[in-house]
């Protein structure tokens, strides 16, 4: 006996430039895990914020327990135990752990009475083994712990039905191991899941069934053994892709970026990095491994410009740019791909020119004499979008209203279009579709390829073998080892992320 | 030679002054953690002035006056909260026409009360026991009882901001207003309810002015007293607690430049009328380097409109 857990019934939804879903029909049944695939803007999201009573649907039907449903608002989803995971998180950042799990609850009496949450929170943590300091403010915790967070969150309200909106795209291989066997626990105990992600590999390990959407409409929904890597590649994208990145063998032993004793502090007080010594050269492509806050994104920050530099100097091209201001560094040619998008990639309420034209709006053509051209610009922009195929419908709203690939590719392409000597991407293809993941990829090479240079922050450990020349592997706060690329394998980098190898 | 009750007065008289300015910033505290700023306290108050005023006036009981001036700001701040929350204008042209409103509204109605005069204001009661303590009791505890509900104001919304779920959701949606509606609050609903109570108490710093302080109208009496308010949000850094103090040093201005003036010195009235807005400068400009420093920092969501169908 299996029993239909969430069903809709052509749900559209159609904003005022894009039809984000179009005639949506899907079922989710009662102890499954459901993939949902589809490439950036396919409406992935905007179909699950239907669910979850952010958004209403244009037109169609939602049914949960046979039961035809109105989800109005998120509080209704919540009585009707759905709960979710956003692809942004939607947390407080200034009140505690705690304070954010019980947001919104009511059971916890007037005066909340932290005892009984406290022993509820250990029931759930043992249940599914997730660790949290319930005191602590949130923007003390790192995007991993964030993740446990908006989990426990979930939990805490008793959803049977869990969507996770690309909840693997900021964790590492681990955290991600770890994630899915909550999830599994979370099946076992006859919970259903909607996964959305863009990891196939991700997809085979954990899903049941899969339903591939394409510009708003579902392609075609499919059981796991019955399907491939390959074949979902090619139902997202229409086409096969193959994958093999055009590499040059790249020789020189210019040096393009020295750091020497570099000393820096975090906002915290504590050291962050503790003597580090890179050389980057021109021409190669340097990865950067660790786990998370082992010290890489400070790294990368200070080359950028944006950390203050205790001691030690940064030598870039022979020219000392230590402590020296960022549009000055990015000047000189080092642009920078931050991690996380909507806080310092784009001006989230800023429209798409505004946000394209962001490194070169004070420049000659557009602007002359301090006066913008916003003819040039939008031809600009429109250049970008078209020849790095971002799904811009409306250049002139505001940049947060793209879906969350959209805007990480416009972040790439701005930067790329800088046409930088030396391009430090952290993260670059997080939250990116297989087809513009290669695509970017490729054009990291191509930046290495004509002689500049590539310093690659990821997660994906592949990722950073398939492309960079060189590994260097930090861990709490020094790099422990620098690699090359051909005598690295992911056990020796996985290890040396530890510690375990010094 | 000064006798000391002469500063047992004066003190008694700060906190009777601050308690003018301590409601409207408990008010506009509560308002801003929610999101909304509101610049209209000052036509807020002038509104609970005059109400309270006139129906203490017609009905000879200062209480009802209170009550009346209480009801008449938090009805006025509707006006604002419709605006900013329902139409999603912009909150602080809303709020400067809300100050506008007050002061016309009052200017025209207020004609034929112009110099009257409560003969019956609030009147004083001593508490017993704590009225006897020596200094404490004849500042603190020989004042009337809006005095009293303004202690128990404070530390009543002390308690329900940072202990109760009321107060939780109230920073939440102040500071991250698509979180808050993702964990199911209803963000408009709870602006509404602050907006509403930033009136009342609007309301009620502006009737304690006329029932008590000065028991007398006269166009224009709050003389920019709801501005001082705005200015000790930001010198409280948005906590109840540290607003009893703002209030209470801006109330020991006022009643120094009053005791000063009857005392009849030969400093010019025109200084010394100066005094307050002297002091807000002083303070705002002290406590923005402060606020700095110690990375406090505004509710995130301070003046900007919450719509739902947004990413
Ligand atoms: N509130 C909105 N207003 C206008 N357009 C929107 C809004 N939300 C989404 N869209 C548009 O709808 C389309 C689908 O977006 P959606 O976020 O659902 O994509 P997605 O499949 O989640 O993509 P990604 O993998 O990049 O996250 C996009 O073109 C996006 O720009
Ligand atoms: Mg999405």
């Amino acid at each position: 006996m299996v029993e239909i857990a969430l069903e809709t019934r052509n749900i559209t939804k159609i904003f005022p430039e894009t039809v984000a879903n179009k005639d949506i029909s899907f079922k989710l049944k009662k102890g499954e895990i459901h993939a949902l695939l589809g490439e950036n803007g396919a409406g992935k999201t905007t179909l699950m914020n239907i669910l979850y009573g952010i958004y209403m649907p244009t037109s169609g039907e939602i049914f949960i327990n046979d039961q035809k449903v109105i989800i109005r608002s998120p509080l209704d989803a919540i009585k009707l135990g759905i709960g979710m995971i956003h692809q942004h998180f939607m947390l407080v950042e200034t009140l505690s752990v705690l304070e954010n799990i019980i947001l919104g609850l009511k059971e916890y009496g007037f005066v909340i009475n932290k005892k009984t949450v406290k022993e509820k929170l250990k029931e759930i943590e043992s249940l599914y083994s997730l660790q949290t300091d319930p005191n602590v403010k949130v923007w003390q915790t790192t995007v991993g712990e964030q993740q446990r967070i908006e989990i426990i969150k979930v939990l805490f309200r008793g959803a049977n039905i869990l969507i996770l909106d690309e909840p693997t795209a900021v964790l590492t291989p681990q955290e991600t191991q770890s994630l899915f066997k909550i999830l599994k626990k979370m099946k076992d105990d006859g919970k259903s899941i909607i996964f959305i992600t863009h990891k196939l590999e991700e997809v085979m390990q954990i899903a049941d069934i899969i339903t591939v959407l394409r510009r708003g409409k579902v392609v075609k929904t499919l059981p796991k053994y019955k399907t491939t890597k390959s074949e979902l590649a090619q139902l997202m994208v229409g086409e096969a892709q193959d994958c093999n990145y055009l590499r040059k063998k790249r020789e020189t032993n210019e040096i393009i970026l020295s750091i020497n004793k570099l000393i820096v502090y975090s906002d915290k007080g504590t050291k962050s990095l503790k003597g580090i010594d890179l050389d980057v050269k021109r021409g190669e492509i340097l990865g950067i491994a660790g786990i998370s806050g082992n010290g890489q994104k400070e790294l990368v920050q200070t080359i950028a410009g944006l950390k203050k530099v205790a001691e030690g100097k940064i030598i870039f091209n022979g020219l000392d740019i230590t402590n020296k201001h960022p549009r000055f560094i990015s000047r000189l040619g080092i642009n920078y791909i931050p991690a996380d998008r909507l806080a310092m990639g784009v001006a989230p309420n800023l429209s798409g020119i505004d946000n394209a034209i962001m490194r070169r709006y004070y420049r000659f053509p557009l602007s002359k004499n301090g006066v913008m051209n916003y003819i040039k610009a939008l031809a600009y922009t429109k250049m970008m979008a078209k020849a790095y195929k971002i799904k811009l419908d409306n250049p002139f709203a505001p940049i947060k209203l793209l879906s969350g690939g959209n805007m990480q590719k416009l972040i790439l392409a701005r930067e790329i279009l800088e046409n930088p000597k030396l391009l430090i991407a952290s993260y670059p293809t997080r939250g990116l579709d297989i087809a513009s993941t290669q695509f970017f990829r490729q054009k990291l090479i191509e930046i290495a390829n004509k002689g500049k240079a590539v310093i690659l922050l990821s997660e994906d450990l592949d990722e950073i073998l398939s492309l960079s020349d060189r590994i260097a592997v930090m861990y709490e706060g020094s790099i422990v080892g620098i690699l090359k690329a051909e005598k690295a394998d992911k056990n020796t980098i996985g290890l040396m992320m530890t510690g375990a190898s010094t | 030679m000064v006798h000391h009750s002469v500063y047992i007065s004066l003190l008694a008289n700060t906190i009777k002054a601050g308690t003018i300015l301590l409601f409207p910033t408990i008010g506009e505290i509560f308002a801003e953690r929610a999101g909304i700023l509101n610049l209209g306290i000052e036509g807020m108050m002038l509104i609970g002035a005059f109400i309270g005023f006139i129906v203490s006036y017609t009905t000879h009981n200062p209480y009802l006056g209170f009550a009346a001036g209480v009801i008449a700001g938090g009805i006025a701040s509707l006006i604002h909260a419709f605006i900013s929350i329902t139409l999603r204008g912009n909150q602080i042209v809303s709020g400067l026409a809300l100050t506008i409103f007050g002061g016309g509204f009052t200017t025209f109605y207020g004609q034929k009360w112009i110099n009257m005069t409560l003969n019956n204001t609030l009147p004083t009661l001593k508490l017993p026991i704590l009225s006897e303590i020596l200094y404490i009791g004849p500042i603190f505890f020989s004042q009337d009882l809006v005095v009293y509900l303004s202690y128990i104001t404070v530390f009543v919304m002390w308690f329900i901001l940072y202990k109760t779920t009321i107060g939780l959701n109230l920073r939440a949606v102040g500071e991250n207003a698509k979180a808050a509606n993702a964990m199911g609050i209803n963000v408009y609903k709870v602006r509404y309810i602050w907006t509403f109570f930033g009136g009342l108490l609007a309301g009620a710093g502006g009737a304690y002015l006329t029932t008590s302080y000065a028991p007398f109208w006269l166009d224009g009496i709050t003389a920019g007293r709801g501005w001082i308010a705005i200015a000790l949000v930001i010198f409280a850094m948005w906590d109840p607690l540290k607003a009893l103090f703002g209030a209470y040093l801006f109330g020991g201005i006022n009643a120094l430049q009053f005791q000063l003036q009857a005392l009849g010195t030969t400093i010019p009235s025109a200084i010394l009328n100066m005094l307050p807005y002297i002091g807000t400068f002083i303070v705002i400009t002290i406590s923005s380097i402060i606020v700095k420093t110690r990375h406090v920092r505004p509710p995130r969501e301070l003046g900007i409109p919450y719509i739902r169908e947004e990413k």
